[in-house]
């Protein structure tokens, strides 16, 4: 077990498995097609993404650097929190994007769904989470990983 | 964040709830980024990125009705992202059924919400609205609420305005609250250099490869590139500003700078020279050979490589009036060497409409159209954004439609030969 300090960005707390990608998270590509054919496990459609590609998003716990693309970005996070198809959380090695923030707290104000964010993890952290374990993140933004 | 008592009020619910929840909106928005105040947003129109009505974003248009319908006061007006259709764009009737029954099912809901909320007219949808004819022309150091990014890449880097990397929906609601928070690229220190770029080609860089190649080096720091003087000179004239438009939208696709600095050239490297460079920053090196490593390092996902191309886009970012009379005087040349009086690929050149009004004036709009290249305000981006295009073998000189969809990637050379039949 390990536990990691981070920023809250939206406050909450959860626990899920761990999906993780060591690359920029590409978020209009990702949820595309799952959005588009209604796809219920909502699987990465980014076939950039050799780390998440075709494995299912919906409820896990991600680990990323960043994301990355389009500014329709943070619109997509927006959609697919409307439609309650979000991660559990999304947790950020480095420090958060203007997309992926402006999409965590566009579903924050303006949906039901929780999806706590955290950011600022380091580096560390995204080396040594590994997908299918299980992460706890606490309300002050503390994230253990076992 | 320090809000002023008129924000607070906002805030607070002077206006309703639902302005209260915009200005919420933008205060977390901030807070994420250590804001500590809001700024005025200053230029005379906004930019939105969204300009597609598709099924699947049904939440968005949602959430624009609740706005419309809690009748706020008017924001300022602004120009949208191109439309994703366009019927003179060849299409087969299994795209037609999907785009209009399946996919862009709310495109007239969402052209209709665009009126109520303030878009200029309904021809102003184009990525490439600072262009003259279009008129959304921030001035230097106004403050924007603008998301696309190839559009906020040139009115910070070329114009001298100041817009952070915003999403779409953000960008609406800092034009509807009239401020947003003041952070990153907004700021005098973020829009310091962290990166010197030193260009040590041979002959011109291709512009598009260029931006790729320090954009995917830089990701979202800002770079102040040094060498272009003897291809760009130092006077932003219509050429120069053309070419600056594709390089930076290519940083902006394949990283994701917000702004760079030209010695000798973009208004704040004009003014500030090298004491725009931060201390310590790292310089990347860049000559023929490493364009070439850039370009040689794209994935080339067609099914089939070698299959034969089936349609080929130029202009992502839209073009200007001048490249269109460049373009169409290079196609009537290509075909006339190789012997050909239409395009030997079907081609489709894109263009805000009030570039194409304008270029429709001039004798070259009847070259172009003898060539047999279609002449459209699409956004291609959008028109490819779909199951069905990714099996096709489309080629463009754009790397941000390279980027995001399966489009290959040719430079603007090999795009001529391409389509005007002298390739083998």
């Amino acid at each position: 077990m390990k536990q990691f300090k981070g920023r809250v960005v939206v406050p909450g707390t959860c626990q899920a498995q761990a999906l993780v990608s060591h690359g920029g998270f590409n978020t209009l590509a990702s949820y595309q097609m799952a959005l588009m054919f209604g796809d219920k496990e909502v699987k990465c459609g980014d076939q950039n993404n050799a780390d998440l590609y075709k494995k299912s998003l919906l409820g896990k716990a991600l680990c990323l650097p960043q994301t990355i693309g389009s500014t329709t970005g943070g619109m997509v996070l927006f959609t697919v929190c409307s439609y309650n198809k979000q991660p559990a959380c999304m947790l950020f090695s480095k420090p958060i994007d203007s997309l992926a923030a402006s999409g965590a707290i566009l579903a924050d104000v303006w949906t039901e769904a929780k999806m706590p964010v955290v950011d600022n993890l380091g580096q560390e952290f995204l080396d040594y989470v590994k997908d299918g374990m299980s992460i706890s993140v606490g309300e002050d933004g503390l994230v253990t990983v076992d | 964040m320090i809000l002023t008592p008129e924000q607070q009020a906002l805030l607070d619910g002077s206006e309703g709830e639902i302005m209260a929840k915009i200005v919420k909106t933008l205060v977390m928005y901030g807070d994420a980024f250590g804001a500590e105040r809001m700024a005025k947003v200053t230029s005379k129109y906004g930019h939105t990125v969204i300009s597609f009505g598709l099924e699947v974003m049904k939440p968005v248009y949602d959430l624009y009705d609740t706005i419309i319908a809690a009748g706020l006061p008017e924001g300022q007006k602004f120009t949208a992202d191109p439309k994703p259709l366009d019927p003179k764009v060849p299409s087969s009737l299994l795209d037609d059924l999907v785009f209009k029954k399946i996919m862009y099912t709310q495109q007239k809901r969402y052209e209709e919400q665009m009126r109520k909320l303030g878009v200029t007219n309904d021809e102003d949808y184009t990525c490439a609205c600072y262009l003259d004819q279009v008129g959304n022309v921030p001035q230097k150091g106004d403050v924007l609420s603008w998301a696309e990014s190839s559009a906020v890449v040139y009115a910070n880097s070329v114009l001298g305005a100041r817009c952070n990397r915003n999403s779409g929906m953000l960008e609406l609601m800092g034009s509807i609250a009239g401020f947003v928070p003041e952070f990153g690229l907004l700021t005098d220190d973020g829009r310091k250099a962290d990166w010197v770029v030193e260009v040590r080609c041979e002959k011109k860089p291709e512009a598009q490869l260029l931006g790729s190649a320090i954009g995917m080096k830089v990701m979202e720091q800002v770079p102040y590139v040094k060498g272009m003087e003897k291809w760009l000179g130092t006077e932003l004239n219509d050429e120069a500003k053309a070419y600056l438009k594709d390089f930076g939208a290519a940083t902006a696709s394949n990283g994701a700078v917000g702004l760079y600095h030209i010695a000798g050239l973009t208004p704040e490297a004009v003014e500030q020279g090298e004491s725009l460079i931060r201390e310590g920053a790292q310089v990347y090196v860049i000559d023929d050979a490493e364009l070439q490593r850039v370009k040689d390092s794209y994935p080339v996902i067609w099914k089939k490589p070698e299959a034969k191309p089936e349609l080929c886009f130029v202009g992502c970012p839209h073009m200007s009036l001048q490249q269109l009379k460049d373009w169409t005087r290079d196609v009537t040349e290509g075909l006339r060497k190789n012997g050909r009086q239409k395009v030997a690929v079907p081609t489709v050149f894109t263009a805000p409409v009030p570039v194409i009004k304008e270029f429709e004036q001039t004798m070259d709009a009847y070259y172009l159209k003898q060539s047999g290249v279609v002449l459209s305000y699409i956004c291609p981006l959008m028109y490819m954004n779909n199951p069905l295009c990714k099996k096709k073998n489309v080629i463009t000189s754009s790397n941000k439609l390279r980027t995001y969809t399966s489009a290959r990637y040719y430079t603007e050379a090999e795009i001529l030969e391409i389509i005007t039949g002298g390739a083998k």
